[in-house]
């Protein structure tokens, strides 16, 4: 049988025929529309190294059957820049050191876009390293992560404080 | 993952007669599903997909100042509705101690219910398991039994519930909201989880198609909003379950405890309510020595696995202590914020906790 879903990925409707219902979003991604940016580390949801945004919230992809999420919006690790203009939270990875091997960077970044949307953190690097222990670094790239957290939080509590003085 | 028959029903209805086939399996969120799946551990053969189905992804406020949660509610947006935190904060600790925080984005509050154990034996289909396969075996007794149960374990499983979650809804008489094929029913969570006795292959009180619609919380478990704790010991600070784990909740006026509410988790296979324990604290004043005996009292009928000098022995000093150190978190007063990390033992003292 033949499952039909539509999706949303990184802002292009898509129409996908699933011939197999066992498909995760990862495999999905990964295998046949060619996002090959989230990326397979444990394919149980220890790693996070699959995360992607789902509607908006970020979740672990390698748990979730695609054809469940008939009617989302999915944005992965290449819907964040705009053309060769970096998104912030890319750039502050980039700045801060925040990885060595790169293989987590890709779950890393989108986890740390759905953190700051989550808006639970308050700038408290305790709170960041809390909210961002559903990813593993195996560098051990966290220092820098969690700087590159807490600066971009800055840059955007700045930017907002500036428009509403505007 | 062995193959299955995706089934999307339109509502609640249709799920309940496309999963009392047997061999059916109800998905929501899957975080815990697909993962038994992808080790063999469960093979459904049908897969009733219910995260489509209108009217059970609310949070509803009822008139006596309870709450009913919806099944479909995922565990996130549960912890982060302010309300919600306020008045039953030990729930709210608890989900958020609980997982990462992309798991606690998916799953959802009926699933969460619904999990099974993590013994690792239960997990692989290689392994001897009772619980996955009745009439098995058990690889655990006689193995590795660390983390096993100290309550109301059985000579065929010696399991423990995962759940942060349940703990506090078990120490809060939370009621689970049953649809079914013959009709609606009730169900106190105290009572929905089973010990294993002789058959760990039932795990629930459901019966085949049998759906949960929702949890309630009655308006006086929010008289505990002032006094409410939830604290898990772990082998890491933040993402694994509970070795022990306690949720405490205590109404305490002019200097004496007048009510107390205790629960256990990572100890049973069900979460673990202490009714006895809770007895002894009413009208005493919060201190050290009261705490101490309620907790042996919660623990009066604890049992390594394997004898005495069991490898899971640890934990009911363990779980004594927690359950101490609940009732002194819980009687110093809830605070006005969850922790930078929920359930934790640890402090911030400017001293970070993870490394």
């Amino acid at each position: 049988m033949t499952y039909t879903i539509h999706l949303t990925l990184n802002g292009t409707p898509r129409e996908i025929s699933l011939d197999d219902p066992r498909v995760t979003l990862l495999d999905l991604l990964r295998e046949r529309v060619g996002l090959t940016g989230a990326k397979k580390g444990c394919d149980r949801g220890q790693c996070g190294a699959c995360t992607v945004l789902v509607d908006g919230r970020r979740i672990n992809s390698c748990l979730a059957l695609a054809v469940s999420l008939d009617g989302a919006d999915v944005t992965t690790i290449e819907g964040l820049a705009e053309g060769d203009s970096l998104h912030p939270v890319q750039e502050a990875f980039i700045a801060h050191d925040g990885l060595q091997c790169g293989f987590c960077t890709p779950g890393q970044i989108m986890s740390a876009v759905g953190l700051i949307a989550e808006g639970q953190t308050d700038g408290d690097p305790e709170r960041v390293r809390e909210c961002m222990s559903g990813n593993l670094c195996r560098c051990g790239a966290y220092a820098g992560i969690t700087e590159a957290v807490l600066d971009v939080q800055q840059q955007m509590s700045e930017t907002e404080q500036g428009r509403k003085r505007a | 993952m062995n193959s299955f028959d995706y089934i999307r029903p339109a509502t609640v209805a249709e799920a309940i007669a496309a999963a009392a086939e047997p061999g059916s399996a109800f998905l929501a969120a899957g975080t815990n599903l697909i993962d038994m799946m992808k080790t063999g551990a469960l093979r459904p053969y049908r897969l009733v997909d219910l995260t489509h189905l209108p009217g059970l992804s609310d949070v509803e406020w009822l008139a006596d100042g309870g709450v009913r949660i919806g099944a479909l509610v995922r565990n996130a947006d549960l912890a982060h509705d302010p309300e919600f935190a306020s008045r039953f904060p030990a729930v709210a600790e608890a989900l958020l101690s609980g997982a990462s925080a992309q798991l606690r984005n998916a799953a959802t509050v009926g699933g969460n219910l619904m999990q099974r154990t993590r013994c690792r034996h239960f997990a692989d289909p290689a392994s001897a398991c009772n619980r996955r396969v009745p009439g098995s075996g058990c690889d655990a007794i006689g193995g590795e039994t660390r983390t096993c149960a100290i309550l109301g374990h059985s000579e065929a499983c010696v399991a423990t519930h995962p759940s942060d979650f349940c703990v506090p809804l078990a120490a809060l008489d939370a009621v689970v909201e049953i649809a079914g094929p013959t009709g609606t029913r009730e169900v106190p969570l105290e009572d929905f989880h089973l010990l294993p006795g002789d058959r760990p292959m039932l795990e629930t009180m459901l019966e085949p198609g049998d759906l949960i619609t929702g949890l309630r919380l009655a308006g006086d478990a929010a008289a505990f909003s002032a006094h409410s704790r939830y604290l898990k010991l772990r082998d890491r600070t933040s993402y694994a379950f509970a070795l022990v784990s306690a949720a405490a909740c205590l109404t305490i006026e002019a200097g004496e405890i007048t009510a107390a509410r205790i629960a256990l988790g990572g100890v049973a296979a069900k979460p673990w309510r202490a009714k006895a324990a809770e007895r002894l604290l009413i009208g005493a004043a919060p201190g050290p020595e009261p705490f101490w005996r309620a907790a042996e009292a919660a623990l009066a009928d604890a049992t390594p696995v394997g004898g005495p000098d069991g490898d899971n022995a640890f934990k009911i000093a363990l779980a004594g202590r927690i359950v101490t150190r609940a009732l002194k978190a819980a009687a110093a007063g809830t605070p006005a914020r969850i922790p930078a990390l929920p359930g934790s033992v640890h402090v911030a003292n400017g001293d970070p906790a993870h490394a």
